[in-house]
């Protein structure tokens, strides 16, 4: 955090007037870039911003249009394929690359193992290994398979290993999105501790609030351009927002319109329990939007998938507008009005290497067949609804939903969902990994679904999200609802008081 | 706003070179250089007669390979349908042999009844085995390969199973060596099997269903698809299609034995790939398939026409035309 030291330091890494176009669309327009030595430089922009094209360029995996990348102030051609960890540069991608069945140590020496007379030394290689997570002040243990460790030690042994290889430049894309509060902040400590070691950082993140804490300076992207580069000790969060988007952000919260006591019960959930959630009941009026909070791993999405069938409930009812729906059959919970949205879309919410249109009737292709003849006209037309009613934009109408970015994936996966024309919609994680103009879009859909007359199960890690969209919030806590916020109750003190087990609900 | 205008947006695209996916094309592509090549061999190639016989023959695999387009699509294996055909046929000759029901004409219908009924049934064990079971696909289908070759070579006591009924067999022999409208019976089955199987895969939910399932299980599953189900019926769909091409097969010699369409599961395997589905699910090209099939025949067919290779390299030739056609597809992947 010293900002005098950092504009002296030489500089490691640049772009100069890079451009970068894929089959004829540009995403990059002649952006520069300059990565000093130990600075923590974070790199912002909406999705779509072309944040991700620029660090694939810096990192080799992408070659740019025009323009070019400088190493150490020569100009370089970053060798393809990851090939440029040799020169110091190393990317931590946002889904880690570490392969489950093999150890720490294995994972840290993949590719360079260390063998005495051909064969491999393997006392070394583990001894080095904890000096390195040693280093850290990581716990995890150098023998453990990778499948054993939770997400934050895969990420930490992803960092072990950039250290071990002398990586003098590490990007980061979206870190701190599977982490938790606490982790997260072992993950700061141990950035900044090998900043001062001179080691350089480009963070790739969409968490103002983080930006504003670790950074040194940040760099802001928009619609592929560069937008501006300034110490972050200058800026705060809302004008970083405002230059991500170009546009003063109004509330960024609809308002919330609270349902009628007496409105109808439109979902029912009695004392359902699987292995792990234990006699959950709530219930969800007409026009409701309930938001489910808690620590990571405290169930919410077990509870909501045993609710609408992708897991079978090991006792317990469900009951939509009066009717039982049965356990473990999603189809049957579609048809009656009950829909869920994953929060992984990209592993169980989307074809990544289908069109929008497939992807958008998957989950309702009854809705366009005649006599089991799909009518391709009435998919089109589906289509064109849903992009105009949630706002999707790209570049081809042909695009794979793969290469869209993370918002427009975001949207058309709750196209997708809305669709079926639920009643009851279950939304987990609604804006995981979007930028702020997105979600921004996500919460006034949400809202206007709402005052539709349907009711929204928003489940959510993040607290404002919770509190700003939400007219009543269930607080789980290791496998049981601990807590039920109305009003004014609903703030963050009090979430995490029932989250993390200071306090739990009187019997009622 | 108006609605027109946003329909000439998105729904009526004018389709432009662009939009052209290389690697439908590739395969097609292939064929007419073989055809070409084969003219140049020799001038007798390029004839209707040597075209139509090559098309013939090269029936039993396509229709296979139809059917494992299915299989494949949906991100599954079936390695056993070359044991399947041999099973198959020899319980329809059985069958036929028993003289169970008299008249010739009723005898057949229900042998032919029986026959898909038993494709149907070996895909459908198949099918349970791999879903129901939890067995990769490649051990189950290994372990009915070995089950059904090894009930052919029961039921034939180590010999062969031979049509003995003449009358049957005089009745029965224009459905492979009959022609419809100048046609040989068999490009006909061909091209209705594959007309079916075209609509079924790209113009039905449940070809859609096969391509999500293939694609990814976890998004098929979370979209309310009955997984396992999709994965059952296309190892049915598979039975199905190695039945018909039974109904094809026994007409043409009337006899099977225990080596009847070996290694046919991985000729109908390289049609498909080559034909330019991809092997692990998600991409299904029914027409592909058949041109992959007639690319396999042809090369046979070129190499016994010409001599400056021994017919007897046929298997090698095949085994890098797999390979080579790969290594096209991968280098054809849309960079967009």
């Amino acid at each position: 955090m010293n900002p005098e030291a950092v504009d002296g330091a030489p500089v490691v890494l640049s772009a100069r007037r890079v451009s970068k176009s894929f089959s004829g669309v540009q995403v990059l327009f002649s952006v520069d870039f300059e990565l000093r030595q130990g600075e923590i430089h974070a790199l912002m922009g909406e999705n779509g911003a072309g944040k991700s094209t620029l660090v694939k360029i810096l990192s080799g995996f992408e070659q740019p249009t025009s323009g070019e990348i400088l190493l150490d102030g020569q100009p370089i051609k970053l060798p393809p394929n990851g090939g440029a960890e040799a020169l110091g540069i190393v990317i931590i991608h946002q889904e880690l690359n570490l392969a489950e069945h093999l150890t720490v140590t294995e994972s840290l020496f993949l590719g360079r193992e260390v063998t005495r007379f051909g064969v491999l030394d393997r006392k070394f290689m583990r001894a080095e290994t904890r000096r390195v997570l040693d280093l850290l002040g990581s716990h995890v243990d150098e023998n453990a398979p990778i499948a054993s460790l939770s997400i934050a030690e895969k990420q930490m042994v992803e960092i072990a290993k950039a250290i071990s290889r002398d990586a003098r430049v590490v990007i980061m894309d979206e870190p701190t999105a599977v982490l938790s509060r606490e982790e997260t902040g072992i993950l700061f400590r141990q950035v900044r501790k090998l900043r001062d070691k001179g080691t350089s950082f480009i963070f790739v993140s969409h968490k103002l609030d983080e930006v504003m804490e670790l950074t040194d300076r940040v760099t802001v992207l928009r619609d592929g351009q560069w937008i501006k580069t300034s110490p972050t000790a200058i800026l705060d969060g809302e004008a970083i927002a405002q230059l991500m988007v170009g546009r003063e952000l109004s509330s960024l919260y609809p308002a919330k319109t609270e349902p009628d006591v007496d409105e109808a019960i439109a979902l029912r959930v009695e004392a359902v329990s699987t292995g792990y959630v234990r006699d959950a009941s709530f219930e969800v009026r007409k026009g409701e939007i309930l938001g489910f909070s808690g620590l990571i791993g405290s169930g919410r999405t077990e509870l909501m998938e045993a609710i609408v069938g992708l897991r079978p409930r090991l006792s317990g009812d469900v009951f939509v507008e009066g009717k039982a729906v049965p356990s473990g059959d999603l189809h049957a919970a579609n048809r009656s009005g009950l829909a869920y949205m994953t929060k992984d879309r990209k592993a169980k919410g989307l074809l990544l290497n289908a069109g929008m249109a497939a992807n958008l009737t998957l989950q309702s292709l009854e809705r366009h067949s005649r006599l089991g003849y799909l009518d391709p006209g009435s998919e089109a037309a589906a289509l064109a609804r849903a992009r105009r009613r949630f706002d999707i934009r790209v570049r081809d109408a042909n695009i794979v939903a793969g290469r869209m970015s993370g918002g427009n994936q975001q949207k058309l996966l709750l196209a997708k969902v809305m669709e079926t024309e639920p009643q009851i919609i279950i939304i987990d994680e609604p804006t995981r990994g979007i930028d702020v103009g997105t979600k921004q879009q996500i919460y006034h859909f949400i809202s206007a679904l709402a005052r539709d007359g349907r009711s929204i199960i928003v489940v959510s890690s993040e607290m404002p999200e919770i509190i700003g969209l939400c007219t009543r919030v269930a607080v789980m806590r290791e496998g049981q609802i601990v807590g039920m916020l109305e009003g004014d109750e609903i703030s963050e003190h009090e979430i995490m008081r029932y989250a993390a087990g200071l306090k739990k609900k009187a019997a009622a | 706003m108006s609605v027109n205008e946003e329909s000439s947006q998105n729904g009526i695209r004018r389709r432009s070179w662009r939009d052209v996916d290389l690697r439908a094309v590739a395969p097609f592509a292939a064929l007419a250089l073989l055809l070409i090549i084969g003219a140049m061999v020799n001038p007798n190639f390029i004839g209707v007669n040597n075209l139509a016989n090559v098309a013939t023959r090269s029936a039993f695999i396509a229709i296979i390979a139809v059917g494992a387009t299915f299989v494949i699509s949906a991100g599954d294996l079936d390695l056993s349908v070359g044991a399947m055909v041999a099973f198959i046929a020899s319980l329809m000759i059985l069958f036929m042999n028993s003289g169970a029901i008299a008249d010739p004409a009723l005898m057949l219908a229900a042998a032919v009844a029986f026959a898909v009924a038993a494709g149907a049934a070996c895909g459908l064990a198949n099918g349970l085995i791999t879903t129901v079971g939890r067995i990769e696909p490649f051990i189950a289908t290994l372990g009915t390969m070995g089950i059904y070759r090894g009930l052919t070579t029961w039921l034939s006591q180590g010999g062969a199973i031979t049509l003995r009924e003449p009358q049957l067999q005089e009745m029965y022999r224009p459905a492979y060596f009959g022609s419809i409208l100048g046609m040989p019976v068999p490009i006909v089955v061909i091209l209705a099997v594959t007309a079916v199987a075209a609509f079924v895969l790209y113009r039905t939910r449940y070809g859609r269903h096969v391509v999500a399932v293939g694609s990814n299980s976890d998004v098929a599953r979370y979209s309310g698809i009955a997984v396992n189900r999709v994965r059952t019926i296309a190892f049915v769909i598979q039975g199905l299609c190695v039945a018909v091409a039974v109904l094809l097969y026994v007409p043409r010699l009337g006899s099977t034995s225990a080596t009847t369409g070996i290694l046919w599961e991985l000729q109908a395997i390289t049609a498909v790939v080559v034909g330019g589905t991809a092997l692990k699910g998600g991409a299904g090209r029914v027409w592909g398939t058949i041109c992959g099939a007639f690319i396999l025949e042809l090369v046979g067919n070129i190499m016994l026409l010409s001599n400056f290779v021994s017919e007897y390299l046929i298997g090698a030739i095949q085994g890098a035309i797999i390979i080579i056609a790969m290594l096209v597809q991968r280098s054809l992947v849309r960079k967009s």
